[in-house]
């Protein structure tokens, strides 16, 4: 006997997701990278009793999801454990389905395998959301994602797969467009805190730099970053020619540097307000408690206003490592590198594979950023530091 | 006043400029190389920015109204169990670079302005989803039971009272949609959608800064006109609730 309060909505509607994943192709199967694939459901991708087996592992998980009888621990841990098998029958399927020794067929995954994954994760999210973690238990759960799915790349498990198998065929150009993202993204951020964080103080001082400043930065973020980063190659080529020295300090028209100095200049408007805002909220209260004890402006600036806003200015982190991971994307366009120029060659070429080699990581990268900065967040403002005497 | 007149200025400056781009020609001759047109011909500027335009048009208006409807859906007290997966949702989406959103939506729905549109549909119902959400859940309970007291129907409560408080914060959450695909949508050229990233694009490949600076410039323009209209937008409802 089914009784309604045992009965989780959110449960079905992971399962009519699963259910479109089951009847949609887990896999393309394709002859070589650009041509139109073969579409196999999940059942016929697998080798033998594997499909049927895995089917029936995920339909139950998706049936048992739909009932709250379960703790809630046992719920999260089957979706973590159906994530996993979904991860790993994509790659059984594609070892299964490329003929040996064949270097064109591509085998990528389909239209059902991303909504299987997405009912999946779905239903991982809805119960973390249940359980309310600890902040403790949050991060753990983060790490040993992290950990698992670097598992499961080093195993090998999905070198079948296309995109894994466009790894292969560039993986020191991988590597280095890799390491040239994280530059353009903790470069920009870094840059934008250096100069940011003492302009937001200057302008909480003064109220009369406060608008036309904020005016100007608004405005800046308004300009389309395509045109932004295209502005900023003749710009910097223009000073690298005609101010003496400036070539030798680096400054160049083309590769990292214009696509860093845009990034740079999209971060500073978050840093600025973010700080601005986060030293406002201080209490006026204790800002007079502070001078009361005799301390002198600076010394209730660094330490009572600073450490009392740094919720804030984390925030602010947040935001700008999210928007510059993805607008680094952009500095594909321009040769400034990072994983948009996998992105970009991809589309030029139609070679999906590719456009996914330079998407999944960016898309990695920033949803890892976001959720360690939230839980950052959540553990500063918890325990604000100079709150205590 | 001088913020309106400076706003004004720069609409008749956009207007004129896109009915006879070749009068501004002089002022992008300095970033030509080599004699190259100052000016990009190869379409005309305003059908690129009419069609640009029709496409955030397009996006917002769906996103708004899948958006407020879903937000509506999850506020209720039969929907209530999925608010805390919507916002999960929200934010976890938000975290998703839109040109990888647009980058994605090409093998399933190939070039054209299809990709776009549906990337720019997906990426901006986050920003209205979050504010409707916003608007809808924190309304003082006071009003609540005033409108309960006065003895509203459920479905009164809902536009006479409860939508109507949350439109100035609707619309703000409208203004981000806006401006994010205005910007997003130049990207969108380079799946083959005709947006004034042509323009861009074609100064990037050319190396014509003019046609980078015309391109960035026409979206600049009516980035600032759209963030600031809809701001003014909301000042006026805010008022007008506050007197009501």
């Amino acid at each position: 006997m089914i009784h309604r309060q045992d009965l989780c909505r959110p449960g079905l509607l992971f399962l009519v997701i699963g259910l479109a994943g089951f009847a949609l192709p887990l896999v393309q199967f394709k002859a070589n990278r650009i041509v139109p694939g073969e579409g196999l459901r999940l059942w016929a991708a697998l080798p033998g009793a594997m499909g049927a087996l895995v089917t029936g592992f995920l339909l139950a998980l998706l049936i048992a999801g739909c009932f709250l009888r379960w703790p809630l621990w046992l719920r999260l841990a089957g979706a973590f454990a159906g994530v996993v098998t979904l991860v790993l029958a994509l790659g059984a399927a594609a070892d299964h389905l490329t003929p040996p020794d064949d270097k064109l067929a591509r085998v990528a995954p389909g239209g059902g395998f991303w909504l299987l994954l997405l009912a999946l994760g779905l239903m991982f999210a809805d119960t973390i959301n249940r359980l309310r973690p600890s902040l403790r238990l949050r991060w753990l759960l983060l790490a040993a994602t992290l950990a698992i799915s670097a598992a499961i790349l080093a195993t090998g498990t999905l070198d079948g797969v296309s995109v894994m198998r466009e790894y292969a065929a560039r993986e020191t150009l991988f590597l280095r467009e890799a390491e040239r993202h994280l530059i353009l993204t903790f470069g920009s951020l870094g840059l934008a805190l250096l100069i940011g964080l003492p302009l937001g103080i200057a302008l909480y001082q003064s109220r009369a730099l406060r608008n036309p400043v904020m005016g100007g930065l608004n405005i800046l973020q308004t300009i389309p970053s395509l045109a932004l980063f295209g502005v900023m190659i003749p710009l910097f080529g223009w000073i690298a020619a005609t101010v003496p020295g400036a070539a030798k300090a680096g400054i160049a028209g083309i590769g990292l540097f214009p696509a860093l100095i845009a990034l740079f200049l999209y971060a500073l408007l978050p840093v600025v307000s973010n700080t601005l805002a986060g030293l406002n909220s201080v209490n006026p209260a204790t800002r007079e408690a502070a001078a009361g004890l005799g301390m002198t402006r600076t010394q209730i600036l660094w330490q009572v206003l600073i450490p009392l806003a740094v919720p804030v200015l984390l925030a602010a982190v947040r935001i700008v490592l999210v928007q510059n991971i993805g607008l680094a994307v952009i500095a594909g366009l321009i040769g400034g590198g990072g994983f948009g120029t996998f992105v970009f060659q991809g589309l030029a070429q139609t070679a999906m594979d590719l456009v996914l080699l330079g998407a999944l990581p960016t898309i990695a990268l920033a949803l890892v950023a976001g959720i360690a900065l939230d839980l950052l967040v959540e553990a500063t403002s918890r325990h604000p530091q100079g709150a205590r005497p | 006043m001088t913020g309106r007149i400076a706003l004004l200025a720069l609409t008749v400056f956009l207007l004129a400029f896109l009915i006879s781009p070749q009068t501004f020609a002089p002022l992008f001759q300095p970033f030509t190389k080599n004699d190259a047109p100052a000016i990009y011909v190869q379409s005309s500027l305003l059908s690129l920015t009419l069609s640009h335009l029709t496409l955030v048009a397009l996006a917002v208006a769906a996103s708004t109204l899948v958006a407020v409807t879903l937000a509506i859906l999850v506020t209720r007290q039969s929907g209530r169990e999925f608010l805390p997966l919507a916002r999960t949702i929200t934010s976890v989406g938000q975290t998703f670079p839109p040109v990888a959103v647009l980058a994605l939506a090409v093998p399933v729905l190939g070039f054209g302005a299809g990709p776009t549109l549906i990337a720019l549909f997906l990426y901006g119902l986050l920003p209205v989803f979050e504010n409707a959400l916003a608007g809808l859940t924190r309304q003082s309970p006071q009003v609540t039971e005033a409108a309960l007291g006065s003895g509203m129907t459920a479905s009164q409560r809902l536009w006479q009272v409860e939508l109507p408080l949350a439109l100035p914060i609707l619309l703000a959450g409208m203004r981000l949609t806006a401006v994010i695909s205005l910007g997003t949508a130049t990207i969108g050229s380079t799946v083959a959608a005709n947006t004034l990233g042509e323009v861009i694009i074609a100064g990037l490949i050319s190396s014509n800064t003019a046609y980078v600076l015309q391109g960035g410039m026409i979206v600049g323009i009516i980035a600032v006109l759209i963030h600031y209209g809809f701001q003014h937008l909301e000042q006026i409802v805010a008022r007008r609730r506050g007197q009501g």
